[in-house]
This record gives structure tokens, sequence and C-alpha cells, in this order.
């Protein structure tokens, strides 16, 4: 099966060591994961966790599958075939000189992103898009030298009117109303 | 009225029920120690190493399906915990280990006695907490308790600082957890459940295979009705034994490394494969590539991360087991596979797995099969990991469920004699056989003091060969019997139980065998056998690494000879 990246999105219980237990736990089975971005939501005490993945069908959805399992972990959407709108930050120093400035202000301008920082021979460029985007202007200016380069990672919402995350909305089967069951408050007689 | 958090701590586990506490003091526990007393319906079981608590407190919640309990402190005492809680977690056993950690303000600090367990842990726990604040300890342990037992069960594991030992608080026993990040899917998806009938019904060749999961969702009559009413093969996992009745004519023994080789067979030419409650672990599958080649796969498992793992399944159903097979078996239709049958059956007889060969010598097998017959089958019988597992799991036939405990997944050594404390002090009024390997006994052999000091009947049967007999056997058909790091000298048992005060006997001849076994039956309290039994037997049959299930490598042919039984 070929190997794609996958946008996978959690919604997670905003308690110490959450992350750690992700992250944890994608080491552990050997997940390839390219980036990872944790943030507040709309809801209270709840975070949201974007994580690109790469893999195949089957592995992406064994990372699911055992992220579903961490307890804090409330839902879990693989969010990459609604062609969501995604976006990231970058923040990159270049190398600038009096020759080289204004063609790099040039290419900015093209992308809509920019200046932040000038100082004698560089440049800070903040740019915010989606990963094509950003990745074409880093290429252009590999060319001039980059100092530094610091990237926050993809955060992804999916386009339309209501989310898949809405925890009240949460798919539960349809429970068949259970026997009265009294021997599971006993203990079991073998 | 107010209570510290070392009475909140005793309340809360007397409310979920807990009678029995696995533990090993230390400094950072004082405070919990000095309360325990106010409790008398918690009974506290002194181990001689916090491994110990962490077996007995994992082998005691699989002989009574109530969560099992153990206590351990600060920094080494919460280490010695881990390989215990590993264990519990590859075999999905309800655990809740309780760990005392240094005073908050030292939390972080490298103090003495210090260690992050819960970092540790990670991995091996369903779930785990460091209770900063005493006002959040009665919820936590609820919640503990609930993830221990509740879906696929596990390990968890509580922190307690020891200031928060101390704290005191209003105490309020939560009704109902609160964990919204926790839904098992207890009941099976409809059109699933439709499909899998669908077929089992068109099925010319099926098999079950029952795991233990079968055993943790009590599934037996559920499961005794799917096999009998469309007359279908039943094969187990190795820890799935005893949810069936071996003894019952549809009976098809376990598959895998070590597993009968007609139900290897059976599996190889099976064309519908009915896994319930087990995880297809390589140890069963053989190599995966090869495994039921011509099979249609049903994948019943209350973890649906197990479905899909590790084999392509073609009916997934996710559920607690009980549930799924109430509403599967109303869409069974009644009906034999009489050609299927005769010729599993005709291969049992050819591949007889119950064959002892004939021998002067003291053979392992022969221990094994003669503890069934004295007990006529009527025993829990705890193993510790290796070549004599293999035999305990082989030549004993285990009806009822929960009667072979045995490390499967993590495959501890030394998880005999703690097992068999926590199966004893589960079950007291059941004959208790600890049948133990003499490399896994030295590993926990101070638990001896523990069965003296509380007085436990556990009959203890070594199968002494001198070796670490599995290594060795695997050194002997694969590493050009080059025997490194496997001879194993050992002390004279006989003179460590009599230092440890319980009675015991060494047996060298096949013909002292029975009146040994009677002799430890008919003594009132814990007795111990050193069997010194032949030093190069091997395991057969044995699916050689990277091999299919069907090329096992059996018995060498001419000193076969008829069954013994």
């Amino acid at each position: 099966m070929a190997t794609t990246k996958h946008i996978l999105v959690a919604l997670v219980e905003d308690k110490p060591g959450v992350l750690n237990r992700v992250s944890s736990l994608l080491r552990r089975r050997n997940f390839n994961i390219d980036s990872i971005a944790v943030g507040h939501t709309e809801q209270p005490h709840l975070s949201r966790m974007t994580i690109i993945v790469q893999g195949d069908d089957a592995r992406i959805e064994q990372v699911r599958k055992q992220l579903d399992k961490v307890v804090e972990v409330i839902k879990i959407v693989d969010i990459t075939e609604d062609e969501p709108v995604s976006r990231e930050i970058a923040l990159v120093k270049i190398k600038a000189t009096a020759a080289t400035r204004s063609e790099i202000i040039q290419i900015v301008d093209v992308f809509r992103a920019n200046i932040v920082d000038v100082s004698s021979d560089s440049l800070m460029v903040e740019i915010t898009g989606d990963e094509d985007k950003v990745n074409s202007l880093l290429e252009l200016l590999r060319g001039f030298g980059i100092r530094e380069l610091a990237r926050t990672g993809i955060i992804a919402l999916p386009r339309g009117g209501a989310g898949p995350l809405i925890v009240e909305e949460m798919r539960v089967p349809k429970q068949p109303p259970k026997p009265p069951r009294s021997e599971a408050e006993s203990p079991p007689d073998w | 009225m107010k209570k510290t958090g070392a009475q909140i701590l005793c309340e809360s586990l007397v409310k979920e029920g807990v009678e029995v506490i696995f533990g090993f003091p230390g400094g950072a526990l004082l405070p919990f120690y000095d309360t325990l007393p106010q409790y008398p319906q918690l009974r506290h079981i002194l181990v001689r190493h916090e491994q110990g608590a962490a077996h007995a407190a994992d082998s005691y919640a699989r002989v009574t399906g109530k969560a099992g309990v153990c206590l351990a402190t600060s920094g080494p005492g919460a280490t010695n915990l881990v390989t215990g809680i590993a264990n519990a977690c590859l075999d999905s056993s309800p655990v809740v280990a309780i760990t005392g950690q240094v005073a908050t303000p030292f939390v972080g600090k490298d103090a003495f006695q210090e260690v992050d367990i819960t970092g540790i842990t990670l991995p091996i726990t369903k779930h785990n907490h460091l209770v900063l604040d005493v006002k959040e300890l009665a919820r936590v342990v609820k919640e503990a308790f609930h993830i221990a037992q509740a879906g696929r069960p596990g390990p968890v594991l509580i922190d307690i600082p020891r200031d928060v030992f101390q704290q005191e608080t209003q105490f309020v026993y939560p009704d109902k957890v609160d964990l919204p990040g926790y839904k098992p899917t207890l009941f099976g998806h409809p059109t699933q459940i439709k499909k899998a009938a669908e077929l089992i019904n068109g099925a010319e060749r099926p098999v079950i295979i029952a795991g233990r999961g079968v055993i943790i969702s009590r599934a037996f009559a559920e499961i005794r009705e799917l096999a009998e009413s469309a007359q279908i093969p039943m094969i187990t996992t190795l820890l799935g034994i005893g949810c069936f009745p071996e003894t019952h004519v549809l009976s098809f023994g376990w598959l895998g490394m070590h597993g009968m080789t007609y139900a290897n067979k059976a599996i190889d030419e099976s064309d519908v494969l009915v896994a319930i409650g087990m995880r297809f672990d390589d140890r069963a599958t053989g190599v995966v590539s090869s495994f039921a080649p011509r099979a249609r796969i049903i994948h019943i498992d209350i973890d649906p991360a197990e479905i899909g793992k590790n084999v392509r399944v073609d009916v997934p159903i996710v559920g607690d087991i009980k549930n799924v097979l109430e509403v599967l078996n109303q869409q069974i239709v009644p009906r034999d596979h009489i050609d299927w049958f005769n010729q599993l059956d005709q291969w049992r007889r050819e591949h007889p797995a119950i064959e002892i060969r004939e021998s002067e010598g003291l053979l392992p097998q022969y221990v094994v099969r003669q503890i069934y017959e004295v007990t006529r089958g009527d025993a829990i019988i705890v193993t510790g990991v290796g070549q004599h597992q293999m035999w305990a799991a082989q030549f004993f036939f285990y009806d009822k469920p929960n009667c072979l405990v045995s490390s499967g997944g993590l495959g501890t050594m030394g998880f005999e004699l703690p097992g068999a404390v926590g199966a004893k002090v589960g079950r007291p009024d059941e004959t208790v056989w600890c049948i133990a390997g003499d490399g896994g006994f030295q590993m926990t052999i101070q638990e001896l003091a523990t069965i003296v000091q509380e007085n436990l009947a556990i009959k203890i049967a070594i199968i002494n060969n001198g070796y670490l007999g599995m290594v060795r056997q695997w050194q002997e058909l694969f590493y050009g019997r080059r025997y490194v790091a496997t001879p194993l000298y050992g002390p004279d048992f006989v003179k460590i139980a009599e230092a440890y005060g319980l009675p015991s006997l060494r047996v060298r001849d096949k013909r002292e065998v029975t009146s040994a076994i009677e002799k430890a039956m008919e003594h009132q309290g814990p007795f111990l056998i050193d069997f010194v039994v032949e030093p190069e037997e091997n395991v057969f049959p044995i699916v050689p690494p990277g091999a299919a299930l069907v090329e096992a490598m059996e018995l060498p042919k001419p000193e076969r000879v008829s069954p013994s039984v």
C-alpha cells in the first residue's frame, strides 16, 4: 500500500502529561511523525492535537486506534480525506546583503509573507500558509542562505459547517437495553 | 469529618471491594501502614520482594475475577513492581498498583528513594496518575479501579506522595466515574454479527480459536453453545486453555509454537476462522504470511486496536465477547461438519499430544501427568516460564477456566511462586499446584517465606533438570548444541525448604512420583517436591522461528510409542 501523509486530529483532556503519553506511544510503536501541534480549543479543559503522520492505510489505522486507547484521548479523527484547510507558521532568518536585500523583499511580497526583523546582514521572514506554500518560499530563500528556521507544524480544520470533533455528537453505537445482571456486582462463581 | 489521605485510600479500597493487598512497606508508606490496622477488612500479605507482590496481585485477579492490588514504596520498591506490571499488561490482568512517593516538595529533585514511576510505567499501564492533592485521591482511586477492569483489563498505577497521605480533607467517594475519553464498545455492531453468522453458516471447514478474552468475559456457556450447535472444532490459545473443557470431543487442543500439530493443521486447512478474544500473538501464529491461508477470518475482541494489527481480518466485531456471542448464537443454524470433524479426529489420533515415551528415567512429562492423575484434574496449576510451562499445558487436561495460571505475553520467569501465592489467597479452598522450573524458581525463591508466614497450603513441584531448559533446547536444535550460559547450578531445594520451614521430598525415580504427589496432597499445609528429571528432554512439537505452523518439528519417530492413556 502506498505511504501517504495523513492529518490526524485528536481531542484530548487538558491534563498534565497528556502530550507525554501521546508522544511516548508514538515512539514506542515506531510511528513516523512529521509534526505535532497542540493548543487549547473552543471547549474548556480540552486541547487539540494535530498530528502529521506518514504511512499506509493499515498503519495509520493502527496509529489512530492505539491513540484512541489512551484514556485522556476523547476522540481522534483522520481528516486527510476531508481536504481540510491546513496552515503552519515559519520564521526564517536569511542572510541578506545590500545586494540581495531587495530581491529577497520582492520574493517575500509575492508570497504575501512579512519581514519581521532587519539587521545589517540578515532579514527575518514570517510566513503563514499551507505546507506547499511554506515549502516553496523556503526553497526560493534557500539560495540566499538560511541562518535559522523555526516551523510550528501544521494545524488543520475541515471545511464546511460543523466540525467532526464535537464531543456531544460522539458516535456511540445504539446499545440495546442491558438486562439486569446482578452478577456483575458480585464476584463471579467459577 | 475530615480524613487523612491514608484513611481515604483505605476507605476507597474497601468501597471497591478489596479484601487483600500484597505489599512491602518502606519510608514513603509509613503513614499508610500506620493507618492500615484501622481497617481490618483489608488483609495485608507481606511478600519478600515487590515483584512477588505484583505477580501475586495479577494471579489473584485472574482466579477471582476481581482487581488485584499490590503496594510498594517509592524508588526501588516501585521499580521492583515494573516486571509484574508489564506482565499484567500483556496478559490483560486487572491490577491496581499503588506506590508511595517522596513528599511533593521533593518530587522531581532526585530525592532519596525517588523515581519517576509514572514515567517509567507509561507504556505498560492502561493509565497512571501521580496524586498531588489529597482532594483528588478518592476520584483517582475510583477511576483506577474502573479503568483496570473495564473493557480490556490491564494494570493501573497510582503514585501517592508521603505528604498527601497525611493531608486531610472531606472524604466523598464518587458515585460514578467521568471519563469521556474511555468508553469501551460493549455491544457488537449488528451488521457485522450478521455477516459473521452468514460466514459461519456457510462454512465447510470452520474452526474457533478462543483466547483469554473468552475467560475474561466469562462467556463459557456462549462459546460452548456456538461450538456445539454448529459442531465447530474448538482450539484455544495458551491463555485460553480451560474456557472449553479439554476433555470435550470438540476440543482440539491449543495452537502455536508448541501447540498440537492437529490444531495447527486444522487452522491451516480451515475456510472460516472464528477468532474470539485472542490477539494473534506471534507465538500462536507462526510466520504470519502463512497463517490460515485458506480462511476468511472473523475477529471478535473488545479492543479495537487488536483487530487488524497482526493479521488481516474479513469480519471485525468489536464488543464484549459474551454480548456478541449471545446475539451471534441466535443466528447460527445448527448443523454438523461430519467430514471435517472426522478429518480432524483422524489427525488427532495420528499425532496424539498426550504420549509420553517409554523411559527408565524420570520424565518431566510424566510428573505433570501424574499430578493430573492424582488430582483428577481438580486443581489450579500455576507455572513459571519455559519447558515445564509447556509440559504443564500439554500433559494436564483443563476442563475449567482459570485453572492454568501462566505468564503468556511477557513470559516472566519467576512468576510461578508468587503466582501460586495469589492463586491460593484468591481461592483458598482449592488445591493449588505450583509447577516450577529450577531456573525460574530461584528468581522468586524468597516467596517461600510468604507461603510459610501466611500458611498457604501450596504444593510445589520443581521440574529440576539443572538447565535453563527452554534456552538449552533452542541451543540444541538451532545453535549446534552449544550450551552457553544454560547449565544451571542450583541449591539443594530440600534443604532450602527445610530452612524455610516447609516439608519436602526429593524424587529421582519414576516409581516414587505418584506416592510423593499423594504425600504432598495429604499434608495439611505447603509442601515442596524436588523432581530431579532427565536433563535434556525437549518440548515437542516445536515450530521453528520463521516457520509456518504446519512446519512443526515433532518428536523423532522411532521413539514414539502408543499413547500412555
